[in-house]
């Protein structure tokens, strides 16, 4: 190997550090994460939501073929939720589009994030992991109210 | 070299089987992005449904000619460098096994009753027989691999002191990546899968199933890319009429391949509960780590081509790329190796894309990633098996290659296809488009309450893409099969083109054995899958699913 050979693996090693500089930039100073563990246990089956203050609720969801529960999700802009999600049957994907959060739903696991809807509008959450013939129907979403409402 | 009757018949077999059910595996793709635009709103055609077609168009394409492929060029490459054959008994079963498992794979898809595509979706439930005739496939391939490793033996006693040949490294490498990665897919099939699906065992622990997938679903795309990087550091220079420019780099680059490509499996589980962030991190680095072997690839196979155009005269900075054999027809290798390369530069970087932790949120699971991978798989892969298959068939069975003009377009034809594909794929991706769906059902369908408009460019674009690699692929099939059935008009020979190294290089000791590599190998990968068996016992459990893809009913209840 000559002195060219050896320039190129050096500037690839830097490239790729200055890009892994920039992961753990946004993970540590900007709090921008993969999704957490979180133990499994069955009382993650049951889809329920809970309201903690005005503006911020825990959600645990549960993906079904072919539907994500609980069904139409309401909150007010400016909610920040924590959402845990598993799935009853089979394994799903959890996608809220423009948002940032994509999740997969596994059978057995628990996978935990936080959301903040700033914007008011419909969020549609879709289902991007083949779940079985109706997989393509498997849409959520959840609704954020402007503020005036409240 | 001659080669014996039986020998040549189980080359040409290997080639023969994959490349025609490689039809089926192309008219699904096709058929996908038909569906995908919505152009039909139907949940099947012609007795395929969509997800039916989606198995066959990942398993015939991904795994059948993938794996027949790296098994008959290593033969090919072993024995043209050794000049000897492996023992008769290995590679006649090893080619028997493959076959016997790829038609059970094959009733199994045909017959409905493998939808589960290609990653096991357990808790979805696929027959037995597609369990046992993937592990089947797998197993042959080792065989041929045990052949090999006997006649190096045999090699390395007659010509001592000699330096393992750089295809042999390669090969080597790249078999010796599949024998340890295959082992937990193994296990997952045999153990864990065909006792379940019989109804053996009640309970699965899903998130175990899916870790053991990934860590042979990554090093699987290492073991299609390898062949074609063999074929780029000893075959291109020769093609182009020129010499690599650095056997070193070329031996370190495969060895980085053998420490690299097993442990980073995790980067496809970054969304998924269970393993920690800590474990995504590292799987992350690695993945980085593993690119550098390519970055290095693309700089070397760029200086041989640069030297191979300079000995044919070219002058300049830039210009010199205009001066290589891009349309010769007794250089017509060149075309397939050269649109893999110009593709693989997007797949490769958007490759890192996917790779990077946190920014793989915006793009898991959606059309980006197809995007991404029909320019590795679906580019520098199948290219060079496409070129490499025709090159083989007509040398080994010594018939004249028919068509020779529609053999000097197809690669161009479908490297135009696949950027049309890409672009529309990974656009759609970027806006949420779920990858592995029937779109044209719902969000493609405006008769639908879920249509989405801003799929229809994207689905459209992807069509055209498809449609364009589909007549591309029909051009292909007429010159291999019409060549497949001429007349033998040479004598049948086991050849290669052979590339020169420029440099007359030092001999660097740590690049000739594969032995330390091997132990940093397994080293690393228990830096992975330590931690992650460990979270996996720690944060899930086994439950008692069991699927069918048709029904919400589980058929363990």
């Amino acid at each position: 190997m000559n002195k060219y050979e050896i320039r190129v693996i050096v500037l690839a090693g830097l490239l790729l550090s200055a890009f892994f500089f920039a992961i753990l930039y946004n993970d540590f100073s900007r709090n921008i994460d993969v999704p957490a563990c979180v133990t499994y246990s069955g009382t993650f089956k049951v889809p329920h939501v809970k309201k903690l203050d005005r503006s911020t609720y825990e959600v645990y969801g549960v993906a079904k073929m072919w539907a994500f529960t609980p069904e139409d999700l309401t909150f007010p802009e400016g909610s920040t939720i924590d959402l845990y999600l598993t799935s009853d049957d089979v394994v799903h994907g959890f996608n809220i589009v423009k948002k940032g959060v994509n999740l997969m739903a596994v059978p057995g696991a628990t996978t935990k994030t936080t959301v903040t809807f700033e914007t008011a509008g419909v969020y549609r959450i879709l289902c991007h992991e083949y779940c079985g013939s109706g997989h393509q129907y498997m849409m959520g979403k959840i609704t954020i109210t402007p503020k005036k409402y409240y | 070299m001659n080669i014996s009757k039986p020998y040549r018949t189980v080359i040409l077999t290997g080639l023969l089987m994959p490349m025609t059910l490689f039809i089926l595996g192309c008219y699904n793709g096709v058929m996908q992005t038909i569906y995908r635009a919505g152009i039909i709103h139907q949940s099947s055609v012609a007795g395929i449904n969509y997800y039916q077609g989606l198995t066959m168009h990942g398993v015939i394409n991904a795994i059948v000619l993938t794996t027949f492929f790296a098994v008959v060029f290593g033969h090919v490459t072993v024995s043209y460098y050794l000049k000897r054959e492996p023992p008769k008994l290995t590679y006649q079963i090893s080619m028997l096994l493959m076959v016997v498992g790829t038609l059970m794979d094959l009733v199994a898809m045909l017959t409905g009753k493998a939808q589960a595509l290609y990653t096991f979706y357990a808790p979805l439930k696929a027959s037995p027989f597609f369990y046992v005739g993937t592990a089947l496939l797998i197993v042959g391939s080792w065989i041929a691999f045990f052949g090999w490793i006997k006649i190096w033996y045999s090699w390395k006693k007659e010509n001592p002191g000699k330096r393992m040949p750089l295809a042999i490294l390669g090969t080597f490498v790249n078999f010796s990546i599949w024998l340890v990665a295959t082992l937990p897919v193994a296990y997952e099939t045999l153990v864990i899968l065909t006792p379940w699906s019989l109804g053996w065992t009640d309970s699965i622990n899903v998130p175990l199933t899916r870790m053991l997938f990934w860590m042979f679903g990554h090093p699987l795309v290492y073991f299609w890319l390898l062949p074609a990087y063999v074929a780029y550091y000893t075959i291109l220079p020769k093609v182009a009429g020129g010499k690599l420019y650095s056997g070193n780099a070329g031996r370190l680059a495969f060895l980085l391949f053998l420490i690299l490509s097993m442990p980073v499996g995790v980067h496809h589980q970054f969304s998924e509960p269970v393993f920690t962030p800590g474990t995504k991190l590292w799987a992350s680095l690695l993945t980085y780590a593993v690119s550098i072997p390519s970055f290095m690839t693309a700089f070397t196979v760029a200086a041989s081509l640069e030297y191979a155009a300079r000995k044919r005269g070219a002058k300049g900075v830039f210009s010199w790329m205009w001066k290589l054999p891009y349309f010769e027809v007794d250089r017509y290798l060149f075309g397939y190796f050269i649109c893999g390369l110009i593709l693989f530069i997007f797949g490769g970087l958007s490759g890192i894309v996917n790779a990077s932790y946190t920014l793989n949120q915006l793009v898991h699971n959606t059309d980006w990633v197809p995007g991404h991978f029909h320019m590795t798989v679906a580019g520098p892969v199948i290219l060079v098996i496409l070129g490499m298959s025709l090159y083989m068939y007509s040398t080994v069975s010594g018939k004249a290659l028919k068509f020779k003009t529609f053999a000097v377009m197809v690669p161009y034809v479908w490297m135009v296809g696949i950027a049309f594909l890409s672009h529309g794929l990974m656009s759609g991706g970027l806006m949420g488009e779920p990858r592995r769906t029937n779109l044209g059902l719902s969000y493609t369908n405006p008769d639908s309450p879920l249509f989405n408009h801003h799929f229809v460019p994207t689905t459209t674009t992807t069509l055209v893409g498809g449609i364009i690699m589909g007549i591309a692929a029909i051009l292909y099939f007429i010159v291999f099969f019409a060549t497949a059935m001429g007349k033998r008009v040479n004598e049948p020979q086991l050849i290669l083109p052979e590339s020169e190294e420029l440099h007359e290089e030092k001999d660097i000791p740590l690049l000739l054995t594969m032995k330390p590599w091997l132990i940093l190998m397994i080293v690393l990968v228990m830096t992975t899958y330590v931690p992650a068996l460990i979270s996996i016992f720690k944060y899930s459990k086994a439950v008692p699913n069991k699927f069918q893809p048709d029904s919400p009913q589980n058929l363990q209840k």
